[in-house]
């Protein structure tokens, strides 16, 4: 079955290795993902106030696009595109009469029935099953502890979440069926510090350092993650950190998709 | 010198309807506090943005720190008790400012010169400017 | 037929809204009125006294009341009547505040309107309204007492003591209930099981009681004054008249399993008794862990070696048919499971434990001999974090309210550590301090100031494990900082949760409960020990969160008033029940499937077939008449020929004076 697929600005560019290793492993699981062929910026952070639907219109017009070519799902590879689509879309749901508001302002586009769902890829290869993934491995990880990043986006708010926001599970079974040996640290659901890392990196610089130093004390080799902004501040904001603690070492960070890509060889 | 108590409704009442949160259903556990990952960097405690809201000393609210430090990151309002999004009256505090003469809090020049993902620079851009 | 209306104005409450003026103006001209008039308060005595001479005056043969909901006052009125020498079934009340001045208020002119049309209804019902007689059964006097906790004993015991037979039905191998878990109580910190064992001994060898443990309530039927229940007695595997408590069968039992009254951190065997002290000092075998639970006899050492014979693994379960008066219902409360609380570790962390967990590491003869130890390996906690409020008064999670011991009891929990080890650190993290009981408020500030526990205001936000530290992450609202602390162990206080089971015997009493499962009273302030449904009492966390001196107090009042009850000659039944008119009924059985009281059977005379109504069984539901084809059967106070009257008016048919043969409107 083909699944529409919406990149985001970032996988086009800086998150390259993200798409790349994520459209292999999804050819390689017998997933047609398909790109939208319209699309534009998502918004990145979906706008908080009740009362400004303008920060809602790229939202909704991307989820148009989906309506438009005929699928009912939507699939995401970044966090933040996840997040702020799939809020929106429950934001015009619980409204009506807003989306009744953005519909007319948006006149060229066709209106929105607010049919469409937005997906992670990460729920859909749980929906996949654990089988067809542990059949596809070719190179098991096996000793390789691995420690499962989730970040704010995915697990919050409550909505949204794609597992539970205390003790998520879904990246755990995912780095089992590949044979790697997932490691459990405290952190892996605390906030990077996101968009600070463009004003005040010396504040996300000092949060990193927390959350990886956490990892390495639960004995993670390596850290995997899913959005192409925490995978920035945990991997790039390492030589900030080493500016403030010297003693730092470094550890190594990834892409889950890349990850998954070594395991089934492709 | 003490606060004069008096409640400034028309501020709290914009908070309100841009957040969509009732402030008074607040009652100070400190779970959001507890729990914020970015408190540390805070001047005024997130549980006491709300009580200053609370209390009607919005001007104090406006001059603080803290709900620039703020990240969105929604834990606070994922684990309160009485379901107050903490997050939404944040982002109802910095659009009350940003809205009021058209204040940016960061203009575009002072982000950092190194190449970033782009959702860091167009995010930050949302959050921080009118 | 002569009949009085008197409209009250209840303060404002009625006259705000609705022009009495004008209501009495209009209900005056009505056929058979020969008396309207309307009061400030009527309820009072001095509008109480008019209404009574009015009616002595005038020779009044039927009476309309316009106020408030019959619910508040309407035996009121009724007595007030009948003191008159009025039957109070003649007196109907119509309801024009709740229904009608308090939700019009915006439209004052329609509600009066209303109130008319609601006082014509009135009318139009009284007319073919009969006086009725209250039903008398025999009272059955005995009591039912489910439940062996604190408040179920004391309960037993008062009704015991003023000479009525008691049943008292606990489902666990022993009475005691959460109790018999504690080491202290809190605030004399008296040892628990010292105040409560002789109360046990006293229960079980009264010669009032009779005590069923082990056992559960499977039937209940009857109505107040006369209920039939039918107690399951689950099977021991041990003989209790044989049995003589020695113990010389565990020694020898090869089964280890979690001990249930240790909370999971002792052990027992397949045959035990739940602690030292139980009460009767009979031994259970838990067939489901006992080698034989597959009815095949494996293992027979329990039965080698006991004396007197007393094991016998052929036992099968006992129903037992009971017949008693009034029912009260002590099940008490359970506290919510750890795995509900993921944000503290519940449920993962071996040092993260519940209160009761606690109590019995504190108790000196619980697992570790009142020494406290880790959980995890053993050793004695240099530090202890106690959690408030971990699930309560959290609407997010659905329970908003407070569980209202756990302050009093976190403050003892740090008081007993901090005597066990006097060089440990004790922190508590709270919300608010609810010390609101009779030197409750001394405790805990002993608790702060002497004791020196650090209090903490604020809620903690995360647990986890580090090295072989428990990691706590929370805030100091009054300091103003977000604080972390490493320590040892880790004690929630989880939010108090009615007992298992409880909603399937409210369903069984027809009791209702509220949304959270604890059992409704009739009203929180007046009268809170007795239930929505007639003849059953309430006592203890049954009803709501609540401390052993308030369960104890509740106990004894439950039982003063089954004991008042009991005192009459005989029960007295509202007479609104279910009658035949045997000529209409044709005997097709409709109205027998649709009671719920099981109150109908079909009476075969020659060839005539008709229904008969168990008076003391019905409960005036008026299911019956609803299907009832032929409109044989009616609700006395509440006819077909009364209610299309009422309905008739309402629509402005007509005045309701067509009288209705059986059948169609």
């Amino acid at each position: 079955m083909e699944i529409v697929y919406f990149p985001g600005c970032t996988l086009k560019t800086t998150a390259l290795s993200l798409e790349t290793s994520a459209l292999s492993v999804a050819k390689a699981l017998g997933l047609e993902i398909k790109e939208l062929e319209r699309w534009n910026c998502c918004g990145t952070v979906y706008s908080l106030a009740t009362d400004d639907l303008m920060k809602q219109v790229a939202s909704i017009r991307n989820l148009i696009y989906v309506q438009a070519s005929g699928h009912r799902e939507v699939m995401t590879l970044c966090s933040m595109c996840y997040n702020t689509l799939a809020q929106a879309n429950i934001f015009v749901r619980k409204n009506k009469k807003y989306l009744e508001k953005i519909n007319a302002f948006m006149e060229e586009e066709p209106d929105y029935k607010a049919e469409v769902e937005v997906k992670h890829f990460l729920t859909l290869l749980k929906e996949l099953g654990a089988e067809k993934i542990r059949e596809a491995v070719k190179n098991s990880l096996s000793g390789l502890k691995v420690a499962c990043y989730y970040g704010c986006l995915l697990l919050r708010p409550k909505e949204v979440r794609i597992d539970d926001c205390e003790r998520p599970r879904i990246l755990e079974e995912l780095m089992e069926c590949l044979g790697a040996e997932p490691v459990y640290f405290p952190y892996q659901t605390e906030c990077c510090g996101s968009y600070h890392t463009a004003v005040k990196p010396d504040i996300v610089a000092r949060r990193v350092y927390q959350i990886l130093n956490n990892a390495k004390e639960n004995d993670a080799d390596l850290i995997v993650t899913s959005c192409p902004l925490c995978f920035f501040n945990l991997k790039d904001r390492q030589r900030d950190i080493k500016k403030i603690y010297p003693d730092f070492k470094e550890i190594e960070v990834a892409y889950f998709t890349q990850i998954m890509a070594k395991a089934l060889g492709v | 010198m003490r606060l004069k108590i008096k409640q400034n409704f028309e501020i709290l009442k914009k908070i309100e309807e841009i957040s969509g949160e009732n402030v008074f259903a607040c009652y100070q556990c400190g779970m959001c506090t507890a729990g914020c990952p970015m408190v540390s960097e805070m001047d005024i405690l997130p549980n006491q943005v709300i009580r200053l809201l609370q209390i009607g000393a919005t001007d104090e609210v406006i001059n603080t720190r803290t709900v620039w430090i703020c990240a969105s990151c929604y834990t606070c309002g994922s684990r309160c008790p009485k379901g107050v999004n903490l997050a939404k009256l944040m982002e109802a505090v910095r659009l009350v400012i940003l809205r009021d003469k058209n204040n940016d809090y960061m203009r575009p020049e002072v982000m950092v010169k190194e190449p970033l993902p782009q959702i860091a620079l167009i995010s930050a851009l949302r959050k921080f400017t009118a | 037929m002569r009949i009085g209306v008197f409209v009250c104005h209840c303060g404002r409450n009625i006259a705000g809204t609705v022009d009495i003026k004008k209501v009495v103006e209009e209900i005056s001209k009505s056929k058979d009125v020969v008396f309207c008039t309307d009061y400030i308060y009527l309820c009072s005595e001095p509008g109480q006294q008019t209404i009574k001479e009015k009616i002595k005056e005038l020779e009044l043969s039927h009476v309309i009341i316009a106020a408030c909901t019959p619910a508040l006052h309407g035996i009121t009125f009724g007595r007030a009547v009948e003191e008159a020498g009025l039957n109070r079934y003649l007196l109907e009340i119509a309801n024009i505040r709740e229904q009608c001045s308090w939700v019009h208020q915006v439209c004052p002119e329609e509600a009066t309107k209303k109130a008319i049309g609601l006082i014509k209804a009135a009318l139009a019902k009284i007319r073919y309204a009969k006086p009725l007689k209250p039903i008398k059964v025999p009272l059955t006097k005995r009591v039912l007492v489910i439940g062996g906790g604190i408040a179920g004993i004391r309960a037993a015991l008062d009704i015991a003591q003023g000479g009525i037979e008691v049943y008292l039905v606990e489902k666990s191998p022993s009475l005691g209930g959460h109790m018999a878990q504690l080491s202290e109580t809190f605030p004399t910190l008296d040892c628990s099981a010292c105040i409560l064992t002789p109360l046990m001994v006293e229960a079980a060898h009264h010669k009032n009681i009779r005590l069923f443990t082990y056992a559960e309530v499977k039937k209940v039927e009857g109505v107040i004054g006369n209920f039939k229940v039918t107690i399951e007695k689950k099977p021991r595997y041990v003989i209790p008249e044989k049995c003589t408590g020695c113990g010389d069968c565990v020694d020898v039992c090869p089964v280890i399993v979690p001990n249930e009254f240790d909370q999971g951190l002792g052990a027992r065997k397949a045959i035990y008794v739940p602690f030292p002290q139980a009460v009767p000092l009979v031994y259970t075998i838990d067939l489901e862990h006992c080698l034989n639970d597959q009815k095949l006899i494996v293992c027979e050492h329990c039965f080698k070696i006991c004396g007197p014979k007393a094991v016998n693994f052929l036992m099968e379960p006992e129903e037992i048919e009971v017949e008693v008066g009034a029912i009260i219902v002590a099940t008490g409360y359970e506290l919510l499971p750890l795995e509900n609380l993921s944000e503290y570790g519940g449920g993962e962390y071996e040092d993260v434990i519940s209160s009761l967990d606690f109590e019995r590491l504190a108790s000196a003869s619980g697992p570790t001999g009142g020494v406290i130890r880790r959980p995890s390996d053993g050793k004695i906690p240099k530090s202890v974090v106690f959690i408030q409020c971990a699930g309560s008064r959290d609407p997010e999670h659905g329970r908003p309210y407070c569980s209202k011991i756990c302050c009093m009891y976190t403050a003892k929990h740090a008081l007993t550590y901090k005597h066990l080890v006097p060089d440990g650190e004790a922190y508590v993290f709270y919300i608010d301090v609810r010390a609101a009981g009779k030197r409750y408020e001394e405790f805990v500030q002993r608790v702060m100031g002497e004791e020196r526990a650090i209090y903490l205001r604020g809620k903690v936000s995360k647990v986890f494990r580090h090295n072989e530290k428990m990691v706590v992450l929370g805030v100091d609202t009054l300091s103003g900082r977000s604080v972390e602390i490493e320590t040892d162990l880790v004690v929630v206080a989880p939010a108090i949760v009615p007992s298992k089971g409880a909603e399937k015997l409210a369903k069984l009493l027809k009791a209702p409960v509220d949304e959270f499962g604890f059992m409704s009273e009739i009203h929180p302030k007046l009268r809170p020990v007795e239930s929505v449904s007639l003849g059953v009492y309430l006592a203890g966390a049954v009803q709501a969160p609540k401390d052993i001196s308030e369960s104890v107090a509740q106990a004894s009042a439950a039982a003063s008033k089954v004991l008042s009850f009991l005192s009459q000659k005989e029960a007295t039944l509202e007479p609104i029940v279910a009658f035949v008119n045997k000529e209409l009924c044709k005997g097709c059985g409709l109205c027998r499937r649709a009671c719920p009281f099981k109150a109908i059977t079909i009476i075969r005379e020659g060839k005539k077939r008709y229904a008969k109504v168990e008076e003391a069984l019905c409960q005036g539901c008026g299911v019956c008449m609803a299907i009832c084809e032929e409109h044989a059967i009616n609700v006395a106070g509440f006819t077909y020929e009364q209610l299309s009257a009422q309905i008739r008016t309402l629509l402005g048919i007509d005045d309701g004076e067509k009288t209705v043969k059986s059948g169609k409107i």
